[in-house]
C-alpha cells in the first residue's frame, strides 16, 4: 500500500449560509490508513466541514476529489455507498434493540421468508471478531457500555465497507478505559487501510492517535502538518492565534468556611452501593477547588446533593455554618449556594426561551414586585448579567439557540452569578466548549474568587485543574483518593485517579 | 376582541422576511379570509348582530382553550375540560335547585355569587386532581386526565340520573335569581359571556407575561429540569396550571347552562378536542413553552367562525368537521414548519 496515498481531498470548499460564511476556501487532504485530525474552537467551521465531507451539505464552491475524480455528494446514502461514514457525538442507535439489528438497521438482509436473522448474525459475529470485541449480536444495546457502543457504530460503518470514517468528538463521553479500547479499534483500522477523520476538543488524546493536523479557525485553514512536526503548544496557538493561559489561581486571602460536607454520603442512582461515601470536604470564602475525577467517580452526584435535587442518605452539608439539607433548590439559591449543572443543554437552559429570560431565570422574585415583575429592573439584572460573564449576543431578546456553545455555558454561569452566591458549584464547566471560553470562564471565576466566593468545579481535563485552583480534590469511587496543591504535576493527579497516560 | 389581551409577541417585529410573517401570523390572516370568504358567500354573515352571536359561541371554547392553554405550555394536556364543563354546569344546576339538609329538614338556596364560588371550587378541585397525579404520581397528564374527563362524566351522569336540570331561573322569593344573567343579558350590547372571555383573556395574559407565575410557566414547560435547576417550584407550578384549567372549564361549565338556562350531564362532550385544536391552531407548541393568549384566542376564533360560516351557508354539518379536522392539521403542519425548521436550515 502506497504510503501517503490522499484518498479524499477537498479543494478549495466554501460554504455560506446567507451572510454567514462558515468555510472560506479550506483545502485538505485525507490519506489511506492514516489519521486526520481536525482542530479549531467552537464555530470554526469543523461540523460543516464534517457535513460537507458527509454529504449533508453541499459546498457553495470548490470540490471533492475522491480517488482522483471530482465527486458530488447529495446526501448521505450517496456519501455512504462512496465508502465515507459519520459517527455522530450522540451515537445514532436504537437502544431497545440489539446489536445485530442496530447493524442493519435499514438495509436488512433479506431472504425468501423475510429477513435473514442467521446471515445477520453471521455478519456481526465476523465484524466484531474483526475489531476484537467481545461483543454478542443479541445484546441489546442499552444493555452495552457507551463505550462498547460506538464499537457498534463503527462496526456499522464497516458492514458498509466504509474506507473513510469521520469520527466527532468520539471521546467525549468514555472513560480513559474505553478511550484506550477505542483508539486500540483505530489502530486496526488503520492497519486495514481505512482512513479516519478526527474531531476532538480534547487535545492531548487526539494528538496521541493522530497522524496529520489540520487547524481550522473562522472558517479558514491556518495549518496542516503532520504528526511528527507539532506537539499541543503548536495546535493551541493555531487554533486561538496568541498564546495561551488558562490562568493561574487569584492571590487571595481564605475567609470563613463557606461550604462544608459533614459524611456526605450518597445512593447510586442503580440502586446498589453509594455513589458518594462519607466525603468531608470544606471550602473557604476565596479559595478555588477543584474536583478531579473520571466518569462516575461521584463528582456530579456530589454536587447535585449540595445543590438540592438528590436527597443524601447520610452526613451533612453546611452553608456558612448553617444546615442547607431543610431547603428547597430555591431556598437555597436565596441563601447563596447554587450549582452551573453539567449537561447544559439538558440541564441549564430553558431552550425555548430569549438568552434575556434564561439569565434571569434564577432572580426573579428580585424584580417582582407584589404580583407583577419590574420589566425594568429585569433589564437592568440582564444587562449586568451579560456584562459581567462577556456573553456575546444580539441582545437579550436574542433566541438563546443563537448563540455557540461557549456563550451559552456563559449564560448558564451569568445566571447563576447575578443572584450573588457565596458558593458556587461547577460541574464540569469547559465540557464542550472552546478554548478561548475555556479561558474566559476560568477568568471570571477567578475573579469572583477574589471577591471572596467559594469556588468549586470539577473537570476530566488535567490541564484545567492546573489552572485557577488553589486546591485540588481528586475524587475516586465516591471517595477523596488524594488532594494536591497547585504545584503538583498531571501524572501525580492522573495516577490518583486510577487513570493512566493513554499511550 | 383578539386584540385586548397586552401580549407579550408584540415585540415580534423587525425582519421583512415575508415568508415569517405570514407563519407568526397565520392565525390572524386564516381568521380574515374566513371572515372574507363568508362575507362574500352569505350577506347575513358580516353583520355585527351575527358577529356577537358567533363571538357568544367561540366563548365557551374560548374559556377551555386558555386554560388548555396553560396547560399545554406546561408541556401537558389536559383532556378532562369538556366533562368538567358538563360536571360544573350540574352542579350549579343542583345548588340553584337547593340543597335539602333532611337532618334539619330544611332546603337551603345559596345565593347566585355563592353557587358561582362553590361551582369553581369544584373545577379547580378536578384540575388539583389532576395536578397532583401528573406532578407527583408521575402519571402521564395524557391518562391522568382520560382518566378524569371519565370520571368526572360519570359523577355528573350519577347526580342527574342522567336527566337535566331545566330550570336554573331561580325565584324571587328564594334570593337566587339572576343565573342566566351570564348567558343572557348584554352590557353596551356585547354578551356577557364575551366579556367574561374577555376578562379572562386579560388575566391569563397578565399572569404570562407580567408576573413571576408566567415566567416560571414558560421555564419549566421549556425544558423542566433546567427551570427546577434555576429554582423554579416546578411541581407547584405544574398543579397550579391544571387547577386554573378546571376553573376555566368551570366559567365555561357555568357561561353555558346559563346560556341555555339548563344543565344537562352530557354537555362539553368533546369539547376538550375543540379547545385542544385552538391552542394548536394558536401556534402553540405541544412539546410546551411556546404560545401566547392571543394565539389562542385567535385560533379559538377561527374555528369558531368556520364553523359556524358553514352553518350559516348551509353546508352539512359532517362537511363542517371534515373542514374543521382539515383546518387543525394545516395549523399543525405549519408548527412544525416553524419550529421544527429551524434546526433544518443549520
Amino acid at each position: 500500500m502506497a504510503v501517503d496515498e490522499v484518498v479524499l481531498a477537498a479543494r478549495n470548499v466554501a460554504k455560506s449560509f446567507g451572510a454567514v460564511h462558515a468555510l472560506k476556501g479550506v483545502n485538505f487532504d485525507v490519506h489511506r490508513g492514516q489519521v486526520t485530525t481536525l482542530f479549531g474552537e467552537n464555530g470554526a467551521g469543523k461540523s460543516t466541514l464534517m457535513k460537507i465531507l458527509s454529504g449533508v451539505h453541499l459546498p457553495t464552491s470548490g470540490e471533492l476529489i475522491l480517488d482522483g475524480k471530482p465527486v458530488e455528494i447529495n446526501s448521505t446514502v450517496e456519501a455512504r455507498e462512496l465508502g465515507i461514514s459519520i459517527i455522530h457525538q450522540e451515537l445514532s442507535l436504537a437502544p431497545n434493540m440489539n446489536v445485530r439489528d442496530n447493524i442493519f438497521m435499514g438495509r436488512e438482509i433479506m431472504g425468501p421468508f423475510g429477513v435473514n436473522y442467521a446471515e445477520e448474525e453471521r455478519q456481526a459475529r465476523a465484524l466484531m471478531r474483526e475489531l476484537e470485541e467481545d461483543i454478542d449480536p443479541l445484546t441489546p444495546v442499552e444493555d452495552l457500555r457507551l463505550g462498547q457502543q460506538q464499537i457498534v457504530e463503527i462496526a456499522r460503518a464497516l458492514s458498509v465497507n466504509s474506507r473513510i470514517l469521520i469520527m466527532d468528538e468520539p471521546t467525549s463521553a468514555l472513560s480513559a478505559s474505553e478511550v484506550e479500547v477505542l483508539f486500540k479499534v483505530i489502530h486496526d483500522l488503520k492497519a486495514k487501510g481505512v482512513s479516519i477523520v478526527y474531531i476532538s476538543h480534547h487535545l492531548e488524546e487526539a494528538l496521541t492517535i493522530t497522524d496529520h493536523a489540520v487547524v481550522l479557525r473562522d472558517g479558514v485553514m491556518t495549518a496542516y502538518a503532520p504528526r511528527a512536526e507539532i506537539d499541543l503548544e503548536w495546535i493551541v496557538r493555531n487554533m486561538v492565534g496568541e498564546n495561551f493561559d488558562l490562568g493561574s489561581p487569584p492571590a487571595t486571602t481564605y475567609g470563613a468556611p463557606a461550604l462544608e460536607l459533614r459524611g456526605l454520603s450518597v445512593a447510586s442512582h442503580t440502586g446498589t452501593g453509594l455513589a458518594v461515601d462519607k466525603l468531608d470536604l470544606t471550602v473557604r470564602k476565596g479559595e478555588i477547588v477543584c474536583i478531579y475525577g473520571l466518569m462516575g467517580a461521584g463528582r456530579t452526584e456530589m454536587m447535585e446533593t449540595v445543590a438540592g435535587r438528590l436527597k443524601p442518605v447520610a452526613g451533612e452539608v453546611l452553608l456558612n455554618g448553617e444546615s442547607v439539607l431543610g431547603l428547597s433548590i430555591a431556598q437555597r439559591i436565596e441563601t447563596g449556594l447554587v450549582l452551573v449543572p453539567e449537561d447544559r443543554q439538558r440541564d441549564g437552559l430553558v431552550q425555548t426561551m430569549t438568552v434575556g429570560r434564561n439569565l434571569s431565570l434564577s432572580s426573579i422574585n428580585r424584580f417582582t414586585k407584589g404580583l407583577f415583575t419590574n420589566t425594568r429592573e429585569e433589564r437592568r439584572i440582564i444587562d449586568e448579567s451579560i456584562k459581567e460573564v462577556t456573553v456575546k449576543t444580539d441582545g437579550p431578546g436574542a433566541p438563546i439557540g443563537s448563540l455557540s456553545g461557549g456563550n451559552q455555558q456563559k449564560v448558564v454561569i451569568g445566571k447563576m452569578l447575578v443572584t450573588h452566591p457565596d458558593v458556587i458549584l461547577l460541574d464540569e464547566p469547559s465540557r464542550g466548549i472552546d478554548i478561548g471560553a475555556k479561558a474566559e470562564v476560568f477568568r471570571i471565576l477567578a475573579e469572583h474568587a477574589k471577591q471572596g466566593m467559594a469556588v468549586v468545579y470539577s473537570t476530566s481535563e488535567v490541564g484545567e485543574c492546573l489552572s485557577i485552583a488553589h486546591r485540588i480534590i481528586v475524587m475516586r469511587r465516591g471517595r477523596i483518593a488524594a488532594e494536591f496543591t497547585h504545584d503538583t504535576t498531571k501524572e501525580a493527579i492522573m495516577a490518583a485517579s486510577g487513570e493512566s497516560l493513554v499511550a | 376582541m383578539s386584540d385586548t389581551t397586552a401580549g407579550n409577541s408584540a415585540k415580534k417585529k423587525g425582519g421583512f422576511n415575508v415568508v415569517q410573517l405570514l407563519l407568526e401570523g397565520r392565525a390572524f390572516f386564516a381568521l380574515i379570509a374566513i371572515i372574507l370568504v363568508f362575507s362574500y358567500l352569505s350577506p347575513n354573515y358580516a353583520t355585527v348582530s351575527n358577529f356577537l352571536i358567533m363571538a357568544n359561541h367561540v366563548a365557551i371554547f374560548g374559556l377551555l382553550a386558555l386554560g388548555m392553554m396553560l396547560v399545554i405550555l406546561n408541556g401537558g394536556i389536559d383532556l378532562s375540560v369538556g366533562s368538567v364543563l358538563g360536571l360544573t354546569g350540574v352542579f350549579a344546576g343542583f345548588l340553584m335547585q337547593g340543597i335539602e339538609i333532611e337532618a334539619m329538614g330544611v332546603i337551603l338556596y345559596p345565593p347566585v355569587w355563592a353557587v358561582v364560588v362553590l361551582t369553581l371550587a369544584l373545577g379547580a378541585f378536578v384540575g388539583f386532581c389532576n395536578g397532583i397525579l401528573v406532578a407527583w404520581f408521575k402519571v402521564p397528564a395524557f391518562v391522568a386526565t382520560l382518566g378524569s374527563l371519565y370520571v368526572a362524566r360519570g359523577v355528573a351522569l350519577l347526580m342527574t340520573n342522567g336527566l337535566t336540570y331545566n330550570n336554573l331561573a331561580g325565584r324571587p322569593e328564594l334570593g337566587n335569581t339572576g343565573f342566566d344573567w351570564l348567558g343572557f343579558n348584554r352590557i353596551g350590547g356585547v354578551p356577557v359571556g364575551v366579556i367574561v372571555l374577555a376578562v379572562v383573556a386579560i388575566a391569563a395574559g397578565l399572569l404570562l407575561s407580567r408576573t413571576a407565575f408566567g415566567r416560571w410557566l414558560y421555564s419549566s414547560g421549556g425544558n423542566a429540569r433546567a427551570a427546577e435547576l434555576s429554582g423554579v417550584p416546578v411541581k407547584r407550578v405544574q398543579i397550579t396550571v391544571y387547577m386554573l384549567s378546571g376553573m376555566c372549564a368551570a366559567i365555561a361549565g357555568l357561561v353555558l347552562s346559563s346560556q341555555l338556562t339548563s344543565a344537562g350531564p352530557t354537555a362539553g362532550t368533546t369539547y376538550e378536542l375543540t379547545a385542544i385544536a385552538a391552542v394548536v391552531v394558536g401556534g402553540a407548541s405541544l412539546m410546551g413553552g411556546r404560545g401566547t393568549v392571543r394565539g389562542t384566542l385567535l385560533g379559538a376564533f377561527v374555528i369558531g367562525f368556520l364553523s359556524d360560516g358553514l352553518v350559516i351557508i348551509g353546508v352539512s354539518s359532517y362537511w363542517q368537521t371534515v373542514f374543521t379536522g382539515a383546518v387543525i392539521v394545516l395549523a399543525v403542519m405549519l408548527n412544525s414548519i416553524q419550529y421544527g425548521g429551524k434546526a433544518r436550515k443549520g
